[in-house]
């Protein structure tokens, strides 16, 4: 029998950035026992690097603002292709959700009259995002770190144990979910630390894992974004959607080169900076997309004026949505206008007093001057676009969180459908405390339903076990063994090369191709050293998460014969209004520990009359077929 | 222009370990952690460390860089002569789980023992009103990315295991200085900082706001005010007399 560690809750969330706390919140505050889980310490998450802000239309900067205009700018965001209803509950439940942190403690920014001040931002129509300077994700991550603390400390005056109902196991990592006749029994895991094993014996299992980043070269991710709950629910037997849809920022850093990927927030030009090419070219205004057309400053004058009159003035094309700007600088420096080490220039020096730059962006200045010796409060940044999100992911009902596996949950990054084919910049942070919270409440209630717990079988921890401890065996056919951070190093350079912001069919082939390959090789992986904190274990672990991710965005991304947000196709250039509502759905194909994807086309639900209402035909016409629109009431009256 | 560094790195458990040398190629641009990293990639695949973001936000790789307390991934290669032994030691202050890892768990115990935020009564959500100014005071603390450097540095705990039960550590003590400027708390921690936290064992010698990566004025913006809270409260003759007399309530 296996050595391990057990133990019991009502609802086990796994990872812990701010869509897995505020889980963690919802379903304690209902009386349930909860464990989060989390591969690195506790605070650590990747939401502490969410820099400009947490969108919500509460209407501070701009009255004007309201939960209707923000849900457009979100669809228009994500062309169309969003799940409406999530995109609906997103833009009603944001405000609430904001509001409610400073309950827990938080401080943002504040305006004259000392509401929550807002800031402009890429896609937004009005000033949006509630925000702290440029540390936004870190008042997020560490309000409701603290939330949770003060929740044990309740927990210690009723119990005498702060954690009797709530703990989280730091630095701890999820390998299987484990099932009872289809439903989730159980998640099986490893002390990273000890490398001991560890099971969680629940009916429930929220999934908080964030993005698949480090399947990229270029990424302003954490190690921690390697897929994995993607990859949990696939082999759980849930499906993954809008995985072709890969978010690429289009200002990370871009020198020097240990540190090319890493963000710089979309605050720099919500805040008045501009991009300009080498030839000191404002380039986007060349850029504005037809979809976008008459909604952007067409001169500099006007874009300029914008930022002190918003009513009487179009908004700067240096805050179109973000596949737009990355496509944009793709292109200028594809073109030879490129900056000295292959970027665009980012210029807040000329625009802002050196005072304001620093009190506005501290942690921009603080990380050019530390890391690139760039004084950006007197020189331009240099930047370029870095994988930065990912739009696919679990496939849940909008209300409850709920994947099509019973007893499995999924919100944030690793859930699909919110943001469509693109996210805008804020989103993602308020995306985290709605769906966190649903996602804690659906949980609950399902947890509350139950007639009886399912449990886990022995057979099942042994699998976990083997399949967790393989790496150590090295190839059973003592053939060649392969070193993990070779490999990944060569899976990061396929999909950046392959299926990075431009894609083609034959390099997506291609991709595919090399994914095969390193399959194949992923089996002789061996690692040295012992169980205890060895970084080469986990990244053996980790890897088979990348892969199966990897192979699920080649898939779809080769599948999609169109350009729509973050899946550009140079042979299908044109948005294509037969895909608007088609969406790729990936499923594992066996039971392999890294099982072969399958993707078929699902067609999602026509919008509610009434929010189809909220946008003007001629908008519409854009996106749509004509068969869709033919029972629009502009059409039919 | 890429140069063979010269890394000297502890490797051990909390057993035993040793201080073991290597030969890192390092690159224009680099920071310390790259070199660990290749280090990992190359010659020791199994040498644990923590980090994250690798971009100073999430304070994960604390560790210290001859002898001084350092975010691996701030450290650049620029500031050390090519030819010098840099020197990487996990933070000393707590017991080392495995080569640069230790186990700061003492951290996470002390947040646990303040008092957290609270509220006014009936104060509803989307009610909060505060001045900028009033919340620039707690904002500051708030960068705090929690890489304990400062509590690795406080020589209260750094040699003295036995402090650590009646000390919170620079970190926590600045976190009640937080929460005791926050504009809206209505709890008090004056009492508490000095009994429950230690905030008497500190004798400000800055030492904490040195190493902050964030540079926040840990000494003069948090612990001396509060220090002057409890000195106002405690000993100053004509509040104490005052207690003596009309015994208020709390004090």
């Amino acid at each position: 029998m296996t050595e391990v560690e057990r133990h019991n809750y009502d609802v086990v969330v796994i990872g812990a950035g701010g869509a897995g706390l505020r889980a963690v919140i919802e379903a304690r505050q209902r009386g349930l026992s909860v464990a989060v889980v989390c591969k690195s310490l506790f605070g650590k998450a990747h939401t502490v690097m969410a820099e400009g802000g947490c969108a919500a239309s509460m209407g501070n900067a701009n009255s004007h603002d309201n939960w209707q205009v923000h849900f457009r700018d979100t669809m228009r965001g994500g062309k169309f292709l969003n799940n409406w209803r999530m995109a609906e509950l997103h833009a009603k439940e944001a405000p609430d959700r904001v509001w409610e942190l400073e309950t827990y403690g938080a401080l943002f920014d504040r305006t004259a009259d000392g509401r929550i001040s807002q800031r402009n931002f890429g896609g937004h129509t009005y000033p949006r995002l509630a925000h702290v300077g440029d540390r936004t994700g870190l008042e997020l991550i560490r309000t409701m770190q603290q939330k949770i603390v003060s929740l044990q400390q309740e927990d210690h005056r009723r119990y005498g144990d702060y954690e009797a109902k709530l703990k989280v196991f730091a630095e701890c990592t999820v390998t299987e979910l484990v099932k009872e006749d289809g439903r989730v029994a159980g998640a099986f895991g490893y002390w990273r630390e000890s490398g001991r094993f560890v099971l969680f014996e629940t009916p429930a299992v929220v999934l908080a894992t964030g993005g698949i980043g480090k399947s990229f070269k270029v990424t302003s991710n954490s190690w921690e974004y390697t897929g994995d709950g993607h990859a949990l629910a696939l082999r759980a037997g849930a499906g993954l959607i809008n995985m072709e849809f890969v978010q690429f920022h289009p200002t990370g850093m871009v020198w020097p080169p240990s540190v090319k990927g890493i963000l710089v927030t979309e605050g720099v030009r919500g805040d008045g900076g501009v991009l300009k090419n080498a030839e000191g070219e404002r380039f986007m205004f060349r850029y504005i997309p037809d979809v976008f057309k008459g909604q952007y400053a067409d001169s500099e004058e006007e874009a300029d004026r914008w930022y002190t009159d918003q009513e009487g003035n179009r908004r700067t094309p240096d805050l179109l949505p973000r596949d737009e700007v990355a496509r944009a600088i793709n292109t200028e420096v594809k073109e030879g206008r490129g900056s000295p080490h292959g970027g665009m220039f980012l210029d807040i020096a000329s625009r802002l007093p050196t005072e304001e730059i620093r009190k506005r962006l501290p942690s921009m200045y603080h990380q050019f001057r530390e890391l690139a010796d760039v004084d950006i409060t007197a020189e331009p940044m240099e930047v370029g676009p870095t994988c930065h999100y990912v739009m696919g992911g679990i496939e849940v009902d909008p209300d409850t969180a709920a994947s099509t596996v019973p007893g499995l949950f999924a919100a944030g990054e690793c859930s699909g459908g919110m943001h469509g084919s693109n996210r805008l910049g804020g989103n993602s942070l308020s995306d985290l405390l709605v769906f966190g919270r649903r996602a804690g409440l659906g949980a609950a209630e399902y947890v509350e339903s139950l007639d009886a717990r399912p449990s886990v079988s022995e057979a099942d921890v042994t699998a976990g076990a083997t399949h967790a401890l393989a790496p150590f065996d090295g190839p059973d056919d003592g053939g060649g063994e392969e070193n993990p951070y070779t490999l990944h190093t060569e899976l990061q350079q396929t999909m950046n090369e392959l299926v990075g912001i431009i894609r083609k069919a034959d390099e997506i082939e291609k991709a595919i191709d090399r994914l095969a390959e390193i399959r194949g090789r992923i089996r002789r992986v061996t690692v040295e050293g012992n169980r205890q904190y060895n970084p080469g274990w986990h990244l053996a672990v980790d890897l088979r998460n990348m892969l199966l991710v990897s192979e699920c965005v080649a898939r779809a991304a080769l599948r999609r014969t169109e350009s729509r947000g973050g899946h550009t196709r140079d042979d299908f250039p044109q948005l294509d209004a037969q895909w608007r509502n088609r969406l790729l759905v990936c499923a594992a194909a066996d039971d392999q520990p890294v099982p072969a994807v399958d993707v078929e086309v699902k067609e999602q639900p026509p919008m509610r009359r009434d929010l189809l209402e909220l946008f003007e035909l001629s908008e519409l016409e854009k996106y749509y077929t004509e068969d869709e629109l033919a029972g629009h009431p502009e059409r039919t009256a | 222009m890429a140069y063979p560094a010269k890394l000297r790195v502890w490797r051990g458990d909390a057993t035993s370990g040793e201080l073991q040398d290597f030969e890192v190629e390092a690159n224009e641009g680099e920071v310390v952690l790259d070199l660990i990293h290749r280090l990992q990639a190359t010659q020791t695949p199994d040498l644990a460390v923590r980090w994250n973001c690798k971009a100073g936000k999430c304070g994960s790789c604390s560790a210290e860089v001859n002898g001084r307390p350092r975010l691996l991934c701030m450290t650049r290669m620029s500031i050390f002569d090519e030819d010098e032994i840099i020197t990487v030691t996990p933070m000393r202050t707590f017991p080392v789980i495995r080569d640069l890892v230790p186990d700061v768990s003492y951290n996470y115990e002390k947040a646990r023992e303040i008092p957290s935020f609270t509220p006014p009564e009936g104060l509803e959500p989307g009610e909060y009103r505060m001045q900028q100014v009033d919340v620039e005071r707690s904002q500051e603390f708030r960068k705090c990315i929690e890489c304990f450097l400062c509590q690795d540095t406080c020589h209260v705990i750094r040699d003295h295991e036995e402090n650590k039960e009646a000390f919170a550590g620079p970190r926590y003590l600045m976190r009640v200085a937080e929460l005791e400027m926050h504009p809206l708390d209505v709890a008090d921690r004056v009492d508490a900082v000095q009994d429950a936290q230690g905030l008497g064992y500190c004798n400000i010698t800055k030492c904490c706001t040195e190493v902050c990566p964030e540079s926040i004025h840990i000494t003069d913006n948090a612990l001396i005010p509060m220090k002057e809270r409890v000195a106002d409260r405690r000993y100053d003759p004509i509040v104490w007399l005052g207690n003596k007399i009309f015994k208020r309530n709390g004090a």
